[in-house]
């Protein structure tokens, strides 16, 4: 008989464990790709929030922080798709939905709101560095001698400055007026990139866990959270390699007259690492409230999906949510950033924990969500498959999650050298 | 301009217009399909009949190319096993392809219970497949419309357009779709689509040798299982989902999710 034929395994077979009674289709469909994609468009949004804050609310003392997020969100863009990518059964099918958007899924209107929010970094971008631009183009104009690298250079520049070449003291004025409009229009549209974001679980009527209203809210909270956390993370590991670089004189623009010395990279780090870490404790304090009040409230109304929530949180998951997600992913670093004598080492440590803790949020949903079964009578486990021996089990794997980990730093580290993010041209108004 | 030229070209304007404006007119898919209106189908389930003997899930397998050695499938049979001294039990072993030839309940990561025949409270066979619910929360969450419902009320996934997301997997609440393991798309029951808009039975109704399956045109009150529905207790799942589902149930317990 053919039953008797090896088996065939279905998708989600190879990563879902079953226990008790589980509905012979339920697996674990959503797996690390869905739980890195709102991870890594929480970064993009709250690194975008963040750069705004100087912008737009003109918080003098984040400028150097705000641009820097601000170049390090267009280079997280492009990786808040890969994952979706990643994870699609039929990958070369994804354009479909921009072709026929079917507007009364939650997931439609991604293509529209990502390529607007696209549109307006690019824009945004450009403003802040239009004057570079231009001074790129002199400076490489009046070289004498040119080589292959430099008419290159300057082909890409005159190209990114689309023919606008005015660096009169009003034109720039002109710039960042432009600047804090499009920083204006952006905060809405990144909360909407992200919180819709949530709203794609929360609206899952069939799942218990991820049915609340609050969902979309908890996730714009939680994702400044981690863009702000990690801004400060990358930020000051940047400024560590250029002090050891200023040190060393290894960088090229060590030579310049005007670097910075070691000191003022010093200075300028304290004070934006303290008055930003600040943020972040509010946006923490935001998020982790409405994620406890979301709790409670299931445990006080008891409905008919909290015997089963509740063995899953309390007893299944407890390790993950309350030792791992609020732990040692909020508590320790509250307790690190508010108690007296900090510092930006501590701050930094604080921040790697807090992305640590949105990162096992994101799971404790995402999987957590899927951990029991829709009989609401067994349990599924996930084991995130490490040594991929297929392209799914690459794709959707340890390794597919560090590759969409790995990206946003590389796209920086190329973005930086056209749009340098420590760049202070004393002409720009900026 | 003379009038017999303004004339002319004005024939000529209008009528060079008029052809792209005619082929702008959308042809509306479903009256060319020409659906039936007067047709809706539904599903009617008798578990007092269900005796668990698979049939149904292997002529569904064989019917529609799901292969018998992949875990899925898009319609299965539950057990339920109630103790005297108030134990529940549920499983369904590969989805019942099989049938329940044993009386030990699997419990999943190859564990098994036996049950004393003597401790037996109540016991009983449910079949289960998609309800084609009347308000479908799968159709709604696709984002690219690749699963739609027809006019006839079966909801139905255009293979060559699902780009395999899972939504509607996760938007189900009754487990009822799954990845399709060689076509890599959603794949559910079709209400056998291709047959039933022939004239023939589904090829689960027809497989079950004891009559607990039923499919039935709710419009037409003068067809006996419709007759069963409007005159008889029947329940439905999960209607607290609001999704409003085609599948009848017959002899349904509270603890039937
Ligand atoms: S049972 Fe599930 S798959 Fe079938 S129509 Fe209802 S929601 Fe959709
Ligand atoms: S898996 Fe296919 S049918 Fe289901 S929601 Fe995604 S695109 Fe639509």
């Amino acid at each position: 008989m053919i039953e008797h034929a090896a088996d065939m395994i279905v998708h989600g077979e190879a990563w879902t464990i079953k226990e008790l009674f589980v509905l012979p289709n339920e697996y674990i469909y959503w797996s690390i790709q869905i739980v890195m994609y709102p991870f890594m468009t929480g970064l993009v949004a709250g690194a975008f929030v963040l750069s705004s804050l100087y912008h737009v609310f003109h918080v003098e003392k984040l400028k150097e922080i705000a641009k820097f997020s601000l170049v390090f969100s267009f280079a997280l863009l492009p990786v808040a798709m890969m994952p979706l990518l990643l994870h699609l059964q039929q990958p070369f099918r994804g354009i479909n939905v921009m072709m026929t958007p079917h507007f009364t899924s939650a997931i439609a209107a991604f293509g529209i709101v990502f390529t607007t929010y696209a549109c307006i970094v690019a824009t945004e971008l450009w403003f802040v560095y239009r004057v570079y631009f231009v001074r790129q183009v002199e400076k490489i104009r009046s070289q004498e001698l040119k080589s292959v690298f430099d008419i290159g250079r300057l082909a890409l520049f005159t190209a990114l400055t689309l023919g606008a070449m005015d660096t009169s003291k009003e034109a720039q004025v002109k710039d960042h007026k432009a600047c804090s409009t499009m920083a204006a229009i952006g905060i809405p549209v990144a909360c909407f990139l992200h919180g819709y974001a949530g709203f794609i679980f929360g609206s899952v009527k069939a799942n218990a866990l991820w049915m609340t209203p609050l969902m979309p809210v908890i996730f714009i909270c939680s994702a400044v959270v981690s863009g702000i956390a990690l801004c400060i993370l990358c930020y000051v590991i940047t400024q560590e390699i250029r002090k050891f670089m200023a040190k060393r004189k290894m960088a090229r623009w060590a030579d310049d007259p005007g670097a910075p010395t070691v000191e003022q990279l010093e200075g300028a780090k304290q004070e934006e690492v303290s008055m930003v870490s600040n943020y972040l404790l509010y946006f923490m304090i935001a998020a982790v409230t409405l994620e406890i009040l979301d709790m409670i409230f299931r445990g006080y109304t008891q409905v008919k999906s909290w015997d089963i929530l509740r063995e899953v949180l309390l007893d299944r998951d407890f390790t993950k949510i309350f030792i791992l997600q609020y732990g040692l992913g909020n508590v320790v670093p509250f307790l690190m950033m508010i108690l007296p004598g900090r510092n930006v080492r501590r701050t930094t440590i604080a921040c790697a924990l807090v992305l640590f803790g949105v990162f096992m949020m994101r799971w404790n949903v995402v999987i957590g969500g899927q951990a029991f079964s829709l009989s609401f009578a067994g349990f599924m486990h996930y084991h995130l498959p490490i040594i991929p021996h297929d392209a799914e089990t690459f794709k959707e794997g340890f390794f597919g999650a560090l590759t969409v980990m790995v990206t946003p730093f590389v796209l920086f580290y190329f973005i930086n050298k056209i749009m340098p993010a420590f760049h202070k041209d004393e002409d720009v108004v900026h | 301009m003379e009038r017999r030229d303004f004339l002319k070209n004005s024939i000529m304007i209008v009528a060079g217009a008029s052809v792209p404006l005619s082929a702008l007119e959308f042809v509306d898919p479903k009256e060319v399909l020409a659906a039936n209106l007067d047709i809706h189908w539904a599903f009617l389930l008798n578990t007092h009949k269900c005796v668990g003997c698979g049939f149904c899930v292997k002529a569904c397998k064989t019917e529609n190319d799901i292969p018998f050695n992949a875990k899925v499938t898009r319609t299965w049979v539950e057990r339920y096993v109630y103790t005297k001294d108030d134990r529940r039990y549920i499983d369904s072993p590969d989805g019942a392809l099989n049938g329940y030839t044993e009386s030990r309940i699997d419990l999943g990561q190859g564990n098994f219970q036996e049950i004393d025949p003597n401790n037996v409270g109540k016991a009983f066979f449910v079949p289960k497949l998609c309800n084609h619910c009347e308000t479908p929360p799968c159709t709604q969450v696709c984002p690219v419309g690749a699963t739609y419902k027809t006019d006839d009320g079966v909801v139905l996934v255009d293979k060559e357009w699902c780009i395999g997301c899972g939504y509607c997997i996760m938007a189900c609440p009754y487990g009822a779709r799954f990845f399709h393991p060689t076509d890599h798309v959603a794949d559910k029951c079709t209400f056998c689509y291709h047959r039933i808009t022939k004239g023939l039975e589904t090829a689960c109704v027809n497989a079950c040798p004891f009559g607990a399956r039923k499919m039935l045109n709710i419009k037409d009150i003068n067809d006996p299982n419709t007759q069963i529905i409007l005159n008889e207790r029947v329940g439905v799942l999960k209607d607290e989902f609001g999704t409003r589902p085609q599948a009848f149930y017959i002899g349904l317990a509270q603890e039937v999710r």
